[in-house]
């Protein structure tokens, strides 16, 4: 044993090995290999060394690299082994480099030649290292080097050479889809080479060499899977093939365990389930001989239940035929019964197939199913959930779901358990028989998954709840809503509670908790505080605390009751008045300065259960165009996009400018100009804006704390550029508050300047930053998406309204006129404060009312609402959303393309306070909400079909 | 495809390992040792298959054949048979059983190349080309037959420059 003929290795090398293999602990092994390192990085540069040493110096780079360490100081010298002329040392050179490179390495260059060279050797086996390395090595730009020769190739004498050249044009063709685009003039001479190799592929099932027909098949199951049709003709030879092939028409060698070419069976197998998918007159002409290979098939020995587990993956994938479907079931049935984990695991696997077509089959299986549900091996039981899971529907959901969560509960991988968690959440949002279950089942999953829950599943979970489950029927709704508070206080004082649990629970006591009446607000309040108070570190749980604790006394105030804060309320706002958190701040003073104000407006600000309310926004600010005009009139300067801004760059605008710039980097560097001049002149140029020398009404003494609000925008890239300078300008005035905001966020945003005198409407214009918008526009799709989904109907997104409503959105509908034209007034005056004329004049309304615009509540955005209600002239009817206290926006008619930066403008009361929302936490949030919704209507459309198809199964089960 | 074949003794320590997608080496370390991460813990008598999801990636699944002291391993995606994977190994270990005459892991250890021509001769590219032992071996042998040829010629050559020389 060990070394034979050219396989040899020295000493030094078995000493290596040995000594690695002794090794007691992972640093030994590192240092002897470092040492192995050293030894070799010295002896393989050193001029002349022998070749046979050469080729043992690389065996052992591959070996340490095996080992995990790095070997690339060696790679040159494979590369260079692969010139040599001694087949030995070739091989040896082509191993390494295959298994040291990959095909994007620097050094394959030097190789394309060498692999050019040995594709034309005389010596087939030269030609087959040379496509084993092709195989691996070969690019996308450098296919064309050697495709030719390859080709060439196919007709080699040598059937091994044959086979892989077969192999090598696969792996070029796996590799060259991707390089269409750009290799555009290239691909086409390409592609002419791909036509003839493929159609001498297809020629070659004819090869009278099974293997190289075998080989064959790879290739032609990839295409095949890129476009069926293309291959439909070939049904019949693939049939006859299979025919040939199971009636042992091959030689005697292809045999394996007297199970004529296994392999070739399979691919076969494979190919026509493919092809047969949805094709009857395909299906048709594979009965036969799948009725035949099952019937022959060996199923004693392993290779022979491989064979008949493809039979039945076949078979559930073409035309279902009957009599095919209970043979299958009958296989099935050994599978699952036999003592083999790994044929069982099989039997599970191909019911979960069968039952997509057949769902009765499962029903004589149950017990079988039961066993494997509680074997003690982990991928039999997982993929037994897997089948419960395709099985699932309303009739054993509850069943189904409580083991689902029982094996939760007992698992600790977390890919497993936030798999189940997600199936579960998903299978209960589908099924759920009660909506009392449905809380219970999604409370134990936020109490066990805890933070592994996709965060998008408690925002599912608060839409459910604030939708209902898309009934009209209020009174369930309201059912399932004080189901939810009533178990959301008892679980509430538990320790350890997930985030987003709580984040849950917060906002709907905040949402619901005194909505029918059955516990005081004092009570509620009381809660809410004490998880703030527990979760003191949670900055978002605080958030939705406080923010749940403002809704809870709006409504109080709202509904004529009185309310007085709880003293540890009191103390919690007076504790966040001075967080950290810029967002924390913003919300305690919010909340202080909503209570100031009295019930009218606090009604306005805070409808009751208006999550779902739908709120459009005025992108092009067309309320603002009889300002604008006036202001030409009067010889302002026009506005001038923001894309051709840049060359007009003169001095006073180079400020402007600046934030433009953050994208690219977040953070100046140059040092500020000295503030004082700077400031004044800044302004006016402000981009053009007409309105320079009007002084823009500003913001409200709650707005104060403007500094905070710097920081607060994390919308934009820009924010610390623009806290920065803020703080010069602070400085420099004396008076912090409104005006330093102001300058920077107007530069910043092409807000278009609204009236002069209309201070109020200027006060609340807020430019918005892009983030904000996407996220509505998402959820406004994706509620379209789940309407199309659930009624089937789908429609443009500019019919939006129309849709919604007939999708039978109820709710959205419902209050759309709440907010619009009453409220705008109500909430300007109780806003609108004498506007102190600024010292910063025009910027500032803009300014600190960015940072909030900018961000939007989560909630809201969930709901698909943003803050606008609308302009008479708005096309659309908008809806109101009662959440944000931002009243509304006057709706535009300029599509918002035309804006090259389209912002979003609102109407922000400068009180915005009202708003309760987090909306710093949605702006981070943004993006993945945004993903997440997507995934979850898509699950939420695959989800669907299910159901339906599985009318009776395990009727027992679910008892 | 195959995306994998991996041989790692019962300590943990690799083998032999060929990754047929690029893998980086500090990945296809981390890969191994999660593997072995998991085999050292499967209990007896369960089934050879793993579903890869949490340490392979998505669509992955692995099967494992524990021959003495060696862990066989195939890491593959859906397009494969987990049965006849498992069969893979058979016949590759069937394969180096004829080659080395009761093969132990010395052999596998001391014949590392030879390790990967075997391997090379039946699958290629991810793709299972040839699974009849006895053809391996002809191809196997035929390789080292010439390659005896020509690192005999290159020592004659040698030792004749040398008397020369």
């Amino acid at each position: 044993m060990g070394s034979q003929g050219g396989f040899g290795q020295s000493k030094e090398f078995l000493d290596l090995v040995k000594s690695i293999g002794e090794t007691r602990s992972k640093s030994e092994e590192d240092r002897i290999v470092l040492h192995e390192i050293e030894t070799l990085k010295r002896r393989i540069n050193e001029p002349d060394t022998p070749k046979r040493k050469m080729k043992e110096y690389i065996i052992r780079l591959v070996y340490i690299e095996m080992l995990g360490h790095d070997a690339s100081f060696g790679y040159i010298h494979a590369v260079k082994m692969t010139h040599d002329d001694s087949l030995l040392l070739k091989r040896t050179g082509y191993l390494a480099v295959t298994l040291f490179l990959n095909e994007d390495h620097d050094l394959i260059i030097l190789i394309v030649n060498t692999i050019q060279k040995d594709l034309k050797s005389d010596n087939f086996l030269v030609v087959c290292a040379a496509l084993n390395a092709c195989c691996k090595l070969i690019n996308e730009e450098t296919i064309p080097a050697v495709i030719q020769q390859v080709v060439e190739l196919l007709a080699h004498p040598k059937e091994a050479v044959r086979k892989k050249a077969v192999m090598a044009l696969h792996s070029f063709h796996q590799r060259s889809p991707s390089s269409v685009n750009h290799l555009v003039s290239n691909f086409r001479k390409v592609g002419a080479l791909w036509l003839y190799g493929f159609s001498t592929c297809v020629v070659k099932l004819s090869d009278n060499d099974p293997g190289v027909m075998g080989a064959t098949l790879c290739p032609l199951y990839d295409l095949i899977t890129i476009d069926v049709n293309l291959y439909k003709d070939l049904v019949g030879s693939f049939v006859n093939i299979l025919k040939q092939v199971a009636e042992r028409r091959l030689p005697k060698s292809y045999e394996y365990h007297q199970t004529p070419a296994p392999f070739i069976q399979i691919k076969l197998l494979k190919i026509m389930a493919l092809l047969g998918s949805g094709d009857k007159k395909s299906s048709e002409q594979m009965y036969t001989v799948i009725g035949d290979i099952m019937r022959k098939s060996d199923t004693v020995s392993n290779i022979g239940n491989a064979v008949l587990f493809e039979c039945i993956c076949c078979i559930s994938s073409i035309q279902p035929s009957p009599k095919l479907l209970e043979t299958a079931a009958d296989a099935i049935a050994k599978f699952l019964k036999s003592d083999s984990h790994n044929l069982r695991y099989m039997g599970i696997n191909a019911l979960g197939r069968l039952i997509q077509i057949s769902p009765g089959i499962a029903e004589q299986h149950q017990l079988a199913v039961i066993d494997c549900l509680e074997d003690p091996d982990d991928t039999l039981k997982r993929k037994t959930f897997e089948l419960l899971y395709k099985m699932t529907k309303s009739s054993n959901v509850e069943v189904i779901v409580d083991r689902m969560i029982d094996y939760m509960i007992s698992i600790n991988d977390s890919h497993y358990k936030t798999e189940t968690a997600s199936r579960c959440v998903e299978l209960a949002e589908q099924f759920a028989p009660s909506n009392h279950w449905f809380i219970q089942i999604m409370n134990k999953v936020f109490q066990h998954a805890g933070d592994l829950v996709n965060p998008k599943v408690a925002h599912n979970l608060m839409r459910l709840i604030a939708e209902g489950f898309g009934e009209d029927d209020d009174a369930a709704d309201s059912q399932l809503r004080s189901s939810a508070v009533e178990s959301y206080l008892k679980i509430v004082d538990e320790p350890k509670l997930p985030s987003a649990f709580l984040q849950v629970i917060c906002w709907v006591l905040g949402e619901y908790g005194t909505a029918d009446g059955k516990y005081s607000a004092s009570y509620i309040s009381g809660k809410l505080c004490d998880v703030a108070e527990a979760h003191s570190s949670d900055d978002i749980v605080k958030a939705y605390a406080v923010t749940a604790l403002m809704k809870v006394y709006c409504f109080e105030k709202a509904a004529g009751r009185k309310m007085s804060l709880l003293p540890e309320c009191q103390s919690l706002l007076e504790e966040l008045s001075a967080s950290h958190s810029s967002d924390l701040q913003q919300r305690a003073y919010e909340f202080q300065s909503i209570l100031s104000l009295d019930a009218n407006a606090i009604e306005d600000i805070m409808p009751l259960d208006a999550s779902c309310e739908d709120i459009e926004i005025d992108k092009s600010l067309s309320f603002l165009n009889n300002y604008v005009h006036n202001s030409l009139e009067q010889g302002a300067e026009p506005y001038i996009p923001e894309n051709e801004r840049s060359g007009t760059l003169n001095i006073s605008n180079i400020r402007n400018h600046n934030p433009y710039e953050h994208p690219t980097h977040s953070l100046r560097f140059e040092a500020y100009e000295v503030p004082k001049p700077a400031v004044p002149t800044n302004l006016p140029p402000t981009l053009t804006y007409p309105t320079e020398l009007v002084p823009a009404p500003i913001p409200e003494p709650s707005y104060q704390p403007t500094l905070t609000s710097g920081p607060v925008s994390d919308a934009d890239s820009g924010s610390t550029e623009l806290r920065l300078r803020l703080d010069g300008v602070q400085k420099k005035w004396g008076k912090p508050a409104y005006s330093s905001a102001a300058s920077s966020s107007t530069s910043n945003f092409d807000s278009h300047r609204t009236s002069v005198n209309g201070a109020t409407q200027l006060d609340n214009v807020i430019s918005k930053s892009h983030e904000p918008r996407e996220p509505q526009i998402e959820v406004s799709e994706e509620k379209q998406k789940l309407a199309a989904s659930l009624f089937g109907g789908r429609t443009a997104r500019s019919e939006r309204k129309q849709s919604g409503g007939a999708a039978g959105y109820s709710k959205v509908s419902r209050t759309t006129n709440h907010g619009d034209d009453k409220v705008q007034p109500t909430i300007v005056t109780a806003t609108v404060q004498p506007p102190p004329p600024d010292l910063l004049d025009l910027g500032e309304p803009t300014g600190p009312s960015s940072s909030y615009s900018s961000t939007v509540d989560p909630f809201t955005q969930l709901e698909g609402l943003l803050d606008l209600s609308k302009d008479d002239s708005a096309v659309t009817t908008t809806s109101n959303g009662p959440d944000l206290t931002a009243v509304y926006t006057t709706a535009s008619t300029n599509g918002q393309n035309q804006n090259p930066n389209p912002l979003i403008n609102e109407k922000d009361n400068m009180n915005g306070a009202p708003n309760p929302s987090n909306r710093t936490a949605s702006l981070t949030k943004g993006p993945s909400l945004k993903d997440a919704l997507d995934k979850d209507t898509l699950v939420r459309q695959m989800g669907v079909n299910p159901t339906s198809q599985n009318p009776s199964l395990f009727s027992d089960l679910l008892g | 495809m195959i995306r994998a074949m991996i041989v790692i003794n019962n300590q943990g320590k690799p083998r032999l390992s060929k990754f047929y997608n690029y893998t980086p080496v500090d990945q296809q370390h981390q890969v191994i040792r999660s593997i072995y991460s998991v085999l050292c813990l499967q209990p007896e008598n369960v089934s050879n298959f793993i579903e890869g999801g949490s340490i392979l990636g998505p669509d992955s699944r692995l099967v494992y054949k524990l021959f003495a002291t060696l862990y066989f391993i195939f890491v593959f995606d859906s397009s494969e048979n987990e049965l006849a994977m498992f069969d893979l190994i058979q016949v590759y270990v069937e394969t180096l059983e004829k080659c080395f005459s009761n093969v132990c892991e010395l052999d596998i250890v001391l014949n590392y190349s030879k390790m990967h021509t075997i391997l090379d001769e039946m699958i290629l590219g991810g793709q299972v080309v040839e699974t009849n032992s006895e053809k391996v071996m002809q191809a196997v042998e035929e390789i080292s037959k010439l390659e005896k040829v020509t690192a005999a010629t290159k020592f004659i050559s040698k030792s004749t420059s040398l008397l020369w020389g």
